[in-house]
């Protein structure tokens, strides 16, 4: 057995945080957004089986970035988490702010104590009565969350995107809109890329969309707002 | 069910069952109606629910309940309902201890709706059943002390044109029924009346006016079931399974179709 090398805590961590960041880096985008009638959640994902979105809960969903066996994991725990808090107190009891510190702690303690950190980055979407009480919670690989207001990108070069949508997120969109701009914010990326080799558009069938509607209990009369958008309800969508 | 799990310890560590009944028995058995080493002693009187019947119709199946819970010879509740939805495609009627029938209900509910999440797409309808089979099962030992529970299920696979029923013995006994079925202490009176009530093909309105009738039946025969509630204004509870998901009646119709009920036999004069 070889020496044990003395590691400055400092660098330890930075080296954890480094290698988890390229993992997630190496993935592409999501983006997490409110508009008038509810919360979208838009992945660029080919896969129609491999899901990086999620339900959870009656008004809550899951979006995630990284490797999928970590984030399936993560998502199934907060299912789990939602439903048995469900079952003993009541479905109003369960928000998205308690399971965000559960999920904050979990990726928390990965981060410091096991082998290797997850390289994911999780969002956690809780749709309100009005756009001003929708949140949305990000969760980092090293258990550090945010409560980020009205929109967020996370994924691969999750900057561009996230600048694009400063600039044309606004609120009172209709879902049309919304979805737009969601488009335009993850094809930033391959814009950037674009000199290099020309690619093609984002179309439907390359998304991944969900809803949290907004008046699903008032319309619908079921209490579960989240539904995913077929191809062609995307499609149709984006074309108006 | 291959929780020994050689093949796969990783699946198995992660907790990775998709049915939350197991999860919950496994990490939280304290949450679940029963289980509970109950001491010797004699119960004391609980609200029991008595009479729920269920029929297929063109294109779904219908289930229905009236509204009265007993305790002994009391009434303990004349508004409490009995059938529920436990998922889109399917229903639940529950006859037997109140307390714990209530209970199963929503660990059955949640239970759809956990696989379903976990697995992204709906269970079987011969899955569901046999789950809710699994369930009573596990309340056997609290049958055996007088807590029976005795559900009657019925649903639609998504895309079929007829729906299912399925009903239960406190074993956790599965049994599919063709036509219509009951069960509960009005059950007798209500399975009378629905064989010479129902035939072939009805339709939606028809089952309703069919099913209201057999409860009606059953409650004047057995006190303990309750007929409609005209000075309260209280109508059982029915829903109706098609391809297009469970619904609930309204209240609105209910009454249309008790009201025709009532002024039917009010001009007839006979013993009904």
């Amino acid at each position: 057995m070889g020496q044990q090398f003395y590691v400055s805590p400092e660098q330890l961590m930075k080296d954890r945080a480094d290698f988890a960041r390229k993992g997630i880096a190496r993935g592409r985008s999501v983006v997490v957004l409110s508009y008038r009638d509810g919360i979208a959640l838009v992945a660029e994902n080919p896969s129609p089986t491999l899901h990086k979105i999620g339900e959870i809960y009656d008004r809550i969903a899951f979006a995630a970035v990284g490797k999928y066996n970590e984030f399936e994991s993560l998502r199934q725990a907060g299912v789990r988490y939602a439903d048995v808090r469900g079952y003993s107190y009541d479905r109003v009891d369960v928000t998205a702010r308690g399971l965000a510190s559960v999920y904050a702690q979990s990726l928390g303690t990965v981060f410091t104590a096991e082998q290797k950190p997850f390289e994911v980055e999780l969002a956690v979407a809780e749709v309100g009565e009005g756009e001003s009480a929708d949140r949305i919670f990000r969760l980092n690989f090293d258990g550090s969350i945010a409560d980020e207001a009205g929109f967020l990108a996370m994924g691969g070069k999750a900057d561009l995107v996230q600048a694009v949508l400063d600039r044309l997120w606004g609120s009172g969109a209709e879902l049309g809109q919304a979805l737009r701009w969601a488009v335009a914010a993850l094809e930033a990326p391959r814009q950037d890329a674009a000199s290099a080799s020309p690619q093609e558009p984002l179309t439907a069938a390359l998304l991944e969309v969900a809803i949290l509607d907004r008046k699903v209990t008032r319309v619908h009369g079921s209490h579960r707002a989240f539904r995913r958008l077929s191809d062609e309800d995307v499609a149709e969508l984006l074309a108006q | 069910m291959g929780s020994s799990g050689g093949d796969f310890p990783a699946l198995v560590a992660a907790g990775s069952s998709s049915s939350f009944f197991d999860y919950v028995s496994r990490s939280h058995p304290d949450l679940l109606p029963y289980g509970q080493n109950l001491p010797v002693g004699t119960m004391p009187a609980t609200p029991h629910g008595t009479t729920i019947v269920a029929l297929t119709f063109a294109g779904g199946v219908m289930m229905a309940g009236d509204r009265r819970a007993t305790m002994g010879s009391m009434i303990a509740n004349r508004r409490i309902e009995k059938v529920y939805p436990a998922d889109r495609y399917s229903v639940l009627g529950i006859a037997g201890t109140a307390g714990l029938a209530i209970d199963i209900v929503r660990l059955f509910q949640v239970e759809l709706e956990h696989y379903e999440k976990i697995e992204g797409t709906l269970l079987s309808l011969e899955g569901k059943a046999n789950r809710l089979g699994a369930m009573i099962r596990a309340n056997l030992p609290m049958a055996l002390q007088g807590l029976a529970v005795v559900p009657l299920f019925a649903g639609i696979e998504p895309g079929d044109s007829a729906g299912r029923l399925f009903s239960y013995d406190v074993t956790g006994g599965r049994y599919e029924e063709l036509e219509h079925h009951s069960v509960g202490s009005g059950a007798v009176f209500a399975r009378g009346a629905l064989k010479k009530l129902w035939r072939p093909e009805l339709s939606a309105d028809e089952a309703l006016a069919v099913a209201v009738e057999s409860l009606i039946d059953a409650s004047d025969d057995d006190s303990a079931t309750g007929g409609p509630d005209l000075v309260r204004q209280l109508w059982p509870v029915v829903y109706r399974v098609t391809n297009d998901g469970a619904t609930r009646v309204t209240p609105e119709a209910l009454a249309a179709v008790v009201e025709t009920i009532v002024t039917r036999r009010t001009l007839e004069r006979r013993e009904a």
